[in-house]
Formats: C-alpha cells, sequence, structure tokens
C-alpha cells in the first residue's frame, strides 16, 4: 500500500514538473516577436545594429524570467518534492497504529 | 579615477620597479583558494556514486542559536572567488603612473573607463558613483559563474548566495527611493487609487524575488542540462563499448569533450550575460525609483532654511521661485 502511495507520488510530481514547463511556450513566442521586431529595425536602419542588438538580447534575457521560473519549479519538482512528500507519508503512516 | 592616479603620481619619469616577488604572491592568491576549493571537493566529494544531480555539499555545520549556519560549497567557492577577485585588483592597480607603461594599467583604465560609460550611459552623470559597485556587482556575479569552468560548485545556483545579492541591490533601491522623503515612499504604495496598495507592495518585493530567481534559474538550469547530457552521454559510451574486455569497457569515453560544448553556452554566455543583466536591473531600478524632482525640491528648501538660520540674505532668484 506504501509502495503504491509514493509511485503516485513520484509520478504525480513528474507530471506536475511537464505541465509546469508549458509556460516555456510563452516567452518562446514573446522572444521570437521581439527578435523578429530587431530584425525589422536592423534592416531599417542597419546603422543602429549595435544598439538594437544590445536592447533585443537584454529584453529577451527579461522576458525569459517566466519560463526560467517554470524551470525552477520543475526541477524542483523532480529533486526535491519527491523525497519531502515521501518523507511526509513515511512520518504520517508511523503514527497510524 | 583619473584624478587619483594623477594626485598619487607626481611628475616622475623613474619611477620604482614594481616588485616581482609581491606579484608572484597575488597571482598565488588567485589560485590558492580555487585550489583549496578543489581539495575540498576532493576530500569530502564521495565519489563512486555516479552523476547526479543535488544541492551543494555541506561541509561543515556550524551552531547558531536560530538556525544552524551550514557551510557548502558553494559558500567556499563564493568566498574564493571574493579573494580572487581582491588579488586581481590589487595586481591590476600596483605602480599605477601617469603616463601608463605597463600592460596591467592599461586593463585597469579600460576597465574602469568601460564601467564610467556604461553607468553614465544608463543612468546619467550624478550617478558616477555607482560604477565601482556595478564593477564589483558584475565581476562577482560573472567570475562566479565561471567558476563552473573548473569543475566547481558555482555559487550562483545556489538561491541562498544569490538572494543575498538580490537583498543587497534591493536595499540600494530602497534607499534611493527614500531619498524624496519617507512620506513621499509611503504614499507612492496608494498612487492611482487606495485600493491597489496591497499590488504596489506585491510589486515593490517581487523586484528582488525575481532578481535571485532569474539569475539563479539560469545558471542552475545550466547546471542541470549539463549533467543530464553528461550522465547520457556516459551510459550511451557504456552501451557502445559493452563488447570490450575489463575496465575500457566501464570508461566514459563520450564524456571528453562533448559536454564542453554545452559549457560555452551555459557556463560562459549565460552566466556573463546574467551578470550583464543583474547589474543592469540594479542601476536601472535605482534610476527610476529615484524621485529626482522630489529630491532637488527637498533640498533647495533645506538649504534655504540653512540660510534663513545662519541670519543670510536670500538670494532674489528662489523667493520669486517659492
Amino acid at each position: 500500500m506504501t509502495a503504491l502511495a509514493i509511485g503516485i507520488i513520484i509520478g504525480c510530481c513528474a507530471l506536475g514538473a511537464g505541465i509546469a514547463m508549458i509556460a516555456g511556450i510563452g516567452p518562446g513566442i514573446g522572444e521570437g516577436y521581439a527578435v523578429g521586431k530587431a530584425c525589422e529595425a536592423i534592416g531599417r536602419q542597419p546603422e543602429a545594429k549595435g544598439a538594437v542588438t544590445s536592447t533585443m538580447i537584454m529584453g529577451c534575457a527579461i522576458a525569459e524570467t517566466t519560463g526560467i521560473y517554470a524551470l525552477v519549479i520543475a526541477i524542483l519538482l523532480i529533486f526535491v518534492a519527491p523525497g519531502r512528500f515521501v518523507d511526509i507519508l513515511t512520518k504520517a503512516v508511523r503514527q497510524i497504529p | 579615477m583619473q584624478n587619483s592616479i594623477q594626485s598619487r603620481n607626481p611628475d616622475r619619469t623613474t619611477a620604482k620597479k614594481p616588485n616581482k616577488f609581491v606579484d608572484f604572491l597575488l597571482v598565488l592568491m588567485m589560485i590558492l583558494p580555487f585550489a583549496g576549493c578543489i581539495a575540498l571537493k576532493v576530500l569530502f566529494g564521495n565519489p563512486g556514486k555516479g552523476i547526479n544531480v543535488t544541492g551543494a555539499q555541506i561541509y561543515f555545520t556550524v551552531k547558531m542559536p536560530l538556525q544552524d549556519m551550514y557551510i557548502t560549497e558553494g559558500t567556499a567557492v563564493s568566498a574564493a572567488v571574493v579573494i580572487a577577485l581582491f588579488a586581481l585588483v590589487l595586481l591590476l592597480t600596483r605602480g599605477l603612473r601617469r603616463d601608463p607603461d605597463t600592460k596591467r594599467q592599461l586593463v585597469a583604465e579600460f576597465i574602469v573607463e568601460k564601467c564610467d560609460a556604461f553607468v553614465e550611459d544608463n543612468m546619467g552623470r550624478g550617478f558616477l558613483g555607482f560604477s565601482p559597485f556595478v564593477a564589483a556587482v558584475m565581476a562577482l556575479s560573472a567570475f562566479s559563474s565561471l567558476s563552473s569552468l573548473l569543475g566547481l560548485y558555482p555559487p550562483t545556483s545556489d538561491i541562498s548566495i544569490v538572494a543575498g545579492w538580490a537583498v543587497v541591490s534591493f536595499s540600494l533601491i530602497t534607499f534611493y527611493k527614500l531619498r524624496g522623503g519617507a512620506w513621499n515612499y509611503f504614499r507612492g504604495f496608494f498612487e492611482p487609487i487606495p485600493l491597489f496598495a496591497p499590488m504596489n507592495v506585491i510589486s515593490e518585493l517581487s523586484t528582488p524575488v525575481s532578481m535571485a530567481f532569474r539569475h539563479y534559474g539560469n545558471v542552475l538550469s545550466g547546471y542541470v542540462v549539463s549533467t543530464l547530457v553528461a550522465a547520457g552521454l556516459s551510459s550511451v559510451s557504456a552501451a557502445l563499448l559493452r563488447m570490450l574486455p575489463g575496465a575500457i569497457a566501464s570508461f566514459p569515453l563520450l564524456r571528453i569533450g562533448i559536454p564542453a560544448v554545452l559549457s560555452i553556452y551555459f557556463d560562459v554566455f549565460s552566466g556573463i550575460m546574467q551578470a550583464f543583466i543583474f547589474a543592469v536591473l540594479t542601476i536601472l531600478n535605482v534610476k527610476n525609483g529615484f524621485p529626482e524632482e522630489e529630491y532637488e525640491r527637498r533640498m533647495r528648501k533645506k538649504q534655504a532654511r540653512r540660510l534663513e538660520r545662519e541670519g543670510k540674505k536670500r538670494p532674489e532668484r528662489e523667493k520669486n521661485a517659492a
């Protein structure tokens, strides 16, 4: 019974990590849009290439933040959460007479 | 910088030659901390368990009243980076002269000029005093991330270390916001309508949290992805070399060199980029949070009050303005 519960915990943690990474879609679209606009700007004004590129990289890095949050949550769910939840479960099981 | 060089070095054509032995000591001071970290890793590490993703290894635990203090690998490497950077700065600024003839002075001047120009572009001349702080943050962050090239645990992939830096920059931002007066700062929370107060508090507190998480997440993701790739490559090479006899079969041939390609992006590019972004976000937040008009108004008022107290006549111009 406990083995089944531990299996459910680990499986659900993996599922949660996968679902959390859906957030990667947003920064992908956003950064692609930003780079496209930067290319347009460079095409229109090639002499401003340096300024446009540095601003774009800066903006991309900031737009990446939400994706990074999702990644951190996914990493925590895979590497940290199962151990913690299993500890809680075994403690609870031990308390039941 | 310019002034300090000139004031410290009067017109001398024959300056004393810098002592080679001290240079050697400083270089040793740059190398030894990292060697010590590698030695600690070898001594305390647990080999034979294969590749697995864990947090920083805890070396010592110091008993503290509220919470035990852990001396982890991240703490050790971060201290090593600080010592090495200090030695680097001492080495670069030895024997400064008015007419530079050594390479190291040219390098030092290049760094200072670039940093000054960067701060001036982003914040304006009034904030030029920020440039040492910005350079320090950038160097600490970049070298911490780059320390993973030596096989050490990068301190920036430990949330507590990056959160410490974020708290420093948050207190700096708040300090500059308070320059416009405490009442002005407090009123800012109820800005469009009082209903927005919780939102404003959350957005204020999210600044350090997002800065810490951005930096830490980027470096940690590189660490995890590199580790997973290395583990995958070792199992692939084990499958390929299975036929061979003896110890050669378990030799991870594919792990040589291939993960280093990933490290160019994850460690070098991403680490330097995040250092730059951390510094830029700090200075932009300080610049945007600083209430310039309010501060100038307060300063003018204070000056006027002081002039009145000193019994001097207020200038005609200021009376008209008031």
